[in-house]
Order: C-alpha cells, then structure tokens, then sequence
C-alpha cells in the first residue's frame, strides 16, 4: 500500500477521533466518531483485512453511531457547557499523557520489527474464510461461550428494563 | 492514481494498472450513465404506471419532438401521445426543480442541512460498485469492483444512508422532519438485520462470499429461485437435497425482497414520509435541488435493490439461450451488451414490481411494521438459516 | 369507556398475508392490463376532449347579462346582484333612459357593470336574487386571461357571452 494513502487515513481517523473528543456539540461529536471509523476502515481494508474494514462500517459507522445519534437527538442534548479547568488538573493530565506516550515510544523503540516494512500478505483464501476458519475451527468454544454471555447478558436486559414483568 | 489501486489491490502487478484504470474508469461512468438516466425514468415510470393502475394517463405531453411538431410526416402522433408522449418529462422535471428557489429556513443546523441530501443519493450510487451488471466485454468483467465480500460491501453503504435521513431530520429543526427522521432510523436498522440475515443461506450454498461467483454459480446450477434455468444443463438436477435446497431460498426471497422494501422506504414500508401524517417527512423543510437530491437518492436506492434482488436470486445477467460474452470478437462484444441489457431489463422488471406494490398494499401501523420486522422476520431469516445448514449438511 | 372489538379469526393463508398480497397485485394488474388495452375511458384529455356536450342545464360556469327577444338588456340596475355577492365582484353604475326612448319605461338601465372574474365564486347568487333574470351563470368555465385587466368583465363582454335568451317573463311589455 502506498504511504500517502496510510498517512491520508491516518490522518483522517486521528483527527476526526479528536474532533470526536474536542467538539462541544453531541451531535458533531457523533459524527465525527463516524468518520473516523471510517478512516479505521480503509486501514484495514488497505492491510487486506476487507472484511473486518466493511464490518468496522456496518457494525459501527452503519448501525451504533446510528443508534448514537438517534439516542442522543431524541435526548436532544445541548451543546456542552465549557467549564473552568483546574491548574492541578491539567498539569496531573499533562504528566499522565507524557508518561503515556514516552512509555509507548520506548516500547517501540524496542519492538525488533517496528521499522520495516512488512511485505503484502498473501493468504491462501479470502480474508472472510479465514476468519470463519480460525473462530469456528481454534476458538470455537470461546466463540460459543461468548455468545451464550451476550445472550444472557440481552435477556438480563430485558428483563431489568421490564420490570412489572409478572 | 496508481497509488490508489495499489491501494486498493495491494496484490496487482503495477504492470496492469493502466488497463484497468481505464476499464474501471469506463465502467464507472457508464454505468453512472445507465442508473442516472434509469432514475429519472423511474420516477416518470411511476407516475405513469401509478396512472394506469389507478384509470389515469399520467403524463403524456411532455414530449420529444413527437408531440412537438404535431402531425410531422403525415403521421398523427396525437394518436400515439398517450402512449408515447411525456417521454419528455424527466428533463422538464429536471428543469423546474433546477430553477427552483433554493431555500433555505431560517432555524436549520445549517452544515447538516447542506450536507444530508448528499449523503442519501451517495450511498446509494456507490453500492452500486459491486453489483455484477454484466458478464465480460473484450474479457473485462463487467463489475466495477470485484471484491471478497460483496454483499457486506453493499449493506455496509447502505447503512451509512441512515445518516443522510437522520441528520435531514434533525437538522431541519422541525416536528415533522425529525419524526420521520426517527422513524426511518429505527425502521432501517430493524430491517437491516433481516436484510442481512436473510442472504446468508445463499453464500452458504455457494460457499463463497463474491458477488460474481454467485453469478457464475447461478449460470451453471439456475438461478436462485428457479433452479433448471440454465443454458448448461438444460435439466433438473436429480438429488433430493437440490430439491429442498429451495424451500429455505425462497423463505430468503421473500423476507429479503420485503425487507428491501422497507430499507427503501417504500410503500407499505412508507412510514417515514408518510404524507397524510408527517407532511413529506424527514425532507419537508427541503426545496428545489436539495430535495432533488433527496428524490433522486431514493429512487437510486430503489434500483441498487433491485439490482441486488436481481443479482442474488434472478441470476444477473443470465438468460436461458442467451449465451455469456466476453471473447475478444464482434459476437462475444455484442453478445456482452445483450447480457448488460438482460440485466436491466429485469431490474426494469422488478422496478414495476415495486410500483405496482406501491399501489396494491394499503401502509403498515407502525407497531405492525415493527413486529414484522423483530418479531417474524429476524426470526424468520435466523431459521432459515439453520434449514440451510442442516439439508446442506445432512441430505445429499 | 374501553369496549372489547371482537377480532376475526383468521386462517392460515390470511395470517401469513401473501395470499392476500397476490389478490391485490391481480386487481392493480389487472386495472393496468385493462387501461394498457384501452378498454378503460375513465379520463379525458383535457384540450381535446372537452366536456361541454355533457354539461347540466343547471351547470352555474361565468356569470354572464342577456339581453332579451327586442335587443334590450334585461338588467334594470337594481343592485341587488351587487350587495348579495359574497366576494363583491359585481359592480354597477346605474343609468337613466330618457322617458322618450322606445324603453323608456323601464326607466334605468346599467350604465356600466363590471364582473371581476377574479373574486367570483361562482355561487349563483347573483343570479337567484335578480328579480330580472338578467343574470345567469351559463356555462363558460374556461376563462383564462394574460393580465389581470382580461378578467374584469365590464358590460360589453357579459352581454357577448350572454347572448339573447327568449321564453322569459317580460314584465315590461304589459306595462303602459
């Protein structure tokens, strides 16, 4: 893949993840979010991971941001108020965010394949079958357990928002 | 540009890039070409044929030079006009929605405002960009984007259509728009499950998540609902479990085709712009070419379905005794277009199905719209899955 | 107070609706096949195929002056059209015949009476309460104009639609 590309889309998925954060505005904030994944999408489309690119869009772009926005224009939620900020607050999230990131570097720095390129993958199927190969085939039973978990956890759900449920 | 192919193609050999610039390039524009002018005689198409079916004519006048120059030639074309005249329609449409005021209230979200009607007609267009229009001309298949998973790719736009309703409504700072914005919204994600749920039994037949090989598969075994249709093998497969095999394809048929319905908000599923109930829904505050867009949007959303309905269980661009085209000669270049035209043709098909549908079912309730689509049809679709898998897995 | 409404009980083939999809799509096919073959004439082509000939006698179109067998306007210029009409289109400005002329008995006659075609409603009213029957709403329906002016009828105009209607009351010739 051509660097331009990564870097456009990177750039892409990391500024609108900030505006996600810098907006004041529910709304904008959602939509932002939205782009941004699909920024994250074209990344891994562009690692050959189209599958996972196009569920990143279905799943969250196409239906949980929908349900997002829907949830917050029903709320109808007003533009955040800007509040005063604390001087001990930004300097302890100054430092904590310094921390971070000089701790991510140094993990880089030592990670032996981090600086070169990687050559394009070539798998012997689609990236969709090897996915349904190796969660139906090696993770089987934790796939199935946690369908169960879901399950219980939306019929725990349902039960707690219907509670004159006789 | 080259980048963006080797984007796109990270395995393509930089050698054929030219090539399929522009081939790819040519498809998309021609097909661009095909749909936009598909879209605009839909819409004519449903006015006339609304008119038919309920006693009308419809639009008749408006014509080409047919009822222009009167009785050209010799020949009354008066006698034709109720016919053939109207023809014209679409352009003069065009032309008034164009002159328009472009109007914009005083109390929208202005940015939201501009940009949702662009959002609509978007998604709609470029899901068209995995649907196998035809078979190969001069060996160059006749898809503009031959990708692994063709179906998500198109569910997966489709769904990012949601926004330009959502914000429409929400942006137009009015009761009306937002409640159709709202309805739309919960009504396109209920279906959604469905829709998707309800295409899983084909690919589990096929074994293969590619639009163009489920259209060679129905070229060599039948199409999807009427398997025996093929130019190969003139006969009905014998198994027992190739007969079954269509019980669970047809329950497919029928959620996936009710469900498209709803995704494109058509009637009986026409709940978000219900006129007696919400004015003109999420785009009521909308005029002139913003709301064309709008119109065009979900007309262009009509013909990606019927496409897609087309493509998965009519079998593209297959027709019995139409052989496929492709080789580089005079036959198998016309032979190719044949194909493209059989394609549209049964999009055109199906485009009159839904119309006539639009005039034949009275709308849902909207509690009814919502059980039908979480109470029969997602279980429905998840059943049908099972059925699938188990006279795929069981009889021979 | 909430009353129970019995419900149908349905069959099968009703409960699963597509039967019932398939009747429906058979009628609107078939008014399209019907139509497709030109066996329904349910609509008219509007410039060609005119309604006219199918008119009521009691079709209320403009609102038109006759004159009557002798040439002269039945109109008296009594106003009373002008003060019933709800939109107030009519306007008259009353005049005298001079006691020498051949309907000089009759004693007035309107000088001018406009009609703006614009205001009328074409409620009859005018037409009920002319103690004259000078006034009939006959059954010119298309009037179409490119300015507004070619909608005020004045005098001249109602009288040419109008025309000569015989077989009424003429009080005036009984009268010395």
């Amino acid at each position: 893949m051509s660097p331009t590309l990564f870097w456009i889309f990177a750039a892409i998925t990391l500024g609108f993840g900030a505006a996600t954060l810098i907006n004041r505005n529910p709304v904008a904030s959602a939509l932002s979010l939205a782009v941004s994944f699909l920024g994250l999408a074209a990344l891994f489309t562009s690692l050959s991971a189209t599958f996972i690119g196009i569920v990143q869009v279905l799943v969250y772009a196409g239906a949980v941001m929908v349900l997002f926005l829907f949830i917050i224009m029903l709320l109808d939620l007003k533009a955040e108020q800007r509040r005063q900020v604390r001087l001990s607050a930004l300097i302890g999230g100054v430092v904590i965010a310094g921390l971070f990131a000089s701790q991510v570097v140094l993990v880089l720095r030592h990670f032996p394949k981090g600086n070169h390129e990687f050559p394009p993958l070539s798998l012997p199927h689609p990236d969709a079958v090897n996915i349904g190969l190796t969660l139906f085939g090696h993770y089987n039973l934790p796939f199935q357990v946690i369908g169960v978990l879901i399950l219980v956890a939306s019929i725990g759900v349902v039960v707690l928002s219907k509670r004159e449920l006789n | 540009m080259n980048a963006i192919l080797q984007f796109l193609h990270p395995l393509i050999d930089p050698a054929s890039i030219p090539f399929l610039l522009w081939t790819t390039l040519a498809k998309s524009i021609g097909l661009l070409c095909i749909v936009l002018v598909m879209v605009s005689y839909t819409v004519y198409a449903e006015r006339r044929v609304s008119s038919l079916i309920q006693d009308r004519l419809g639009p008749n006048r408006t014509g080409f030079p047919l009822s222009l120059f009167g009785n050209l030639f010799g020949i009354k074309w008066r006698d034709w006009s109720p016919i053939l005249g109207g023809l014209g329609q679409p352009i003069a449409d065009a032309v008034k929605l164009l002159l328009k005021e472009e109007f914009t209230p005083a109390f929208v979200k202005k940015f939201y405002f501009w940009i949702a009607p662009g959002l609509g007609i978007g998604a709609a267009i470029v899901s068209l960009a995995v649907i196998p229009f035809g078979s190969k001309i001069w060996g160059v298949d006749m898809v503009i984007a031959n990708i692994d998973i063709g179906p998500l790719f198109v569910f997966a736009i489709s769904s990012l259509g949601v926004y330009g309703i959502v914000l429409a409504g929400w942006s137009s700072n009015s009761k009306y728009p937002f409640l159709g914005a709202v309805r739309s919204t919960s009504q396109l994600i209920s279906y959604e499950l469905s829709l998707g749920l309800s295409v899983v039994p084909l690919f589990m037949i096929v074994g293969k998540l590619n639009l163009v090989d489920l259209v060679s598969y129905q070229v060599q075994n039948g199409w999807m609902i009427l398997p025996g249709i093929t130019a190969a093998k003139p006969h009905l497969p014998g198994t027992l479990g190739s007969y079954l095999i269509i019980v669970p394809i047809l329950i497919s048929f029928i959620v996936f085709t009710i469900a498209m319905f709803a995704e494109t908000n058509r009637l009986p599923f026409d709940l978000p712009e219900g006129e007696t109930e919400l004015v003109g829904g999420y785009h009521t505050e909308y005029s002139s070419l913003k709301f064309a867009l709008f119109f065009l949007g979900e007309y262009t959303a009509m013909i990606t379905g019927s496409s897609f309905i087309v493509t998965l269980f009519l079998g593209a661009w297959h027709f019995p005794g139409i052989p496929e085209g492709g080789a580089p000669s005079l036959a198998g270049l016309l032979l190719g277009f044949v194909n493209i035209g059989v394609f549209f043709v049964k999009v055109i098909a199906f485009l009159l199905f839904f119309i006539a549908i639009r005039w034949t079912l009275p709308r849902f309730r909207y509690d009814q719209l919502m059980k039908l689509g979480w109470i029969y049809f997602f279980e429905i679709a998840l059943v049908n899955i099972f059925l699938t898998a188990l006279i795929l897995a069981f009889v021979p | 107070m909430a009353y129970k409404v019995s419900r149908p009980n349905l069959t099968f083939a009703e409960k699963i609706y597509l039967p019932s999809v398939l009747a429906g799509l058979r009628i609107t096919l078939g008014h399209l096949w019907r139509m497709l073959r030109g066996k329904t004439h349910v609509v008219m082509q509007y410039p060609e195929e005119k309604w006219d000939s199918h008119l009521p006698e009691y079709y209320r179109g403009a609102p038109t002056l006759v004159r009557d067998e002798h040439g002269r306007t039945r109109c008296v210029s009594c106003q009373l059209c002008e003060f019933i009409c709800p939109p107030r289109a009519i306007r008259i400005k009353p005049g005298e015949i001079p006691a020498g002329d051949k309907f000089g008995k009759v004693e007035k006659y309107p000088a001018e009476f406009d009609i703006d075609m614009l205001r009328c409603i074409y409620c009859g009213l005018c037409q009920e309460v002319c103690p004259e029957q000078a006034i009939f709403l006959q059954k010119q329906y298309a009037l179409t104009g490119t300015a507004r002016t070619q909608l005020m009828h004045n005098k001249e105009k109602l009288l040419e639609m109008g025309g000569i209607k015989t077989g009424l009351v003429n009080k005036w010739n009984e009268k010395k």
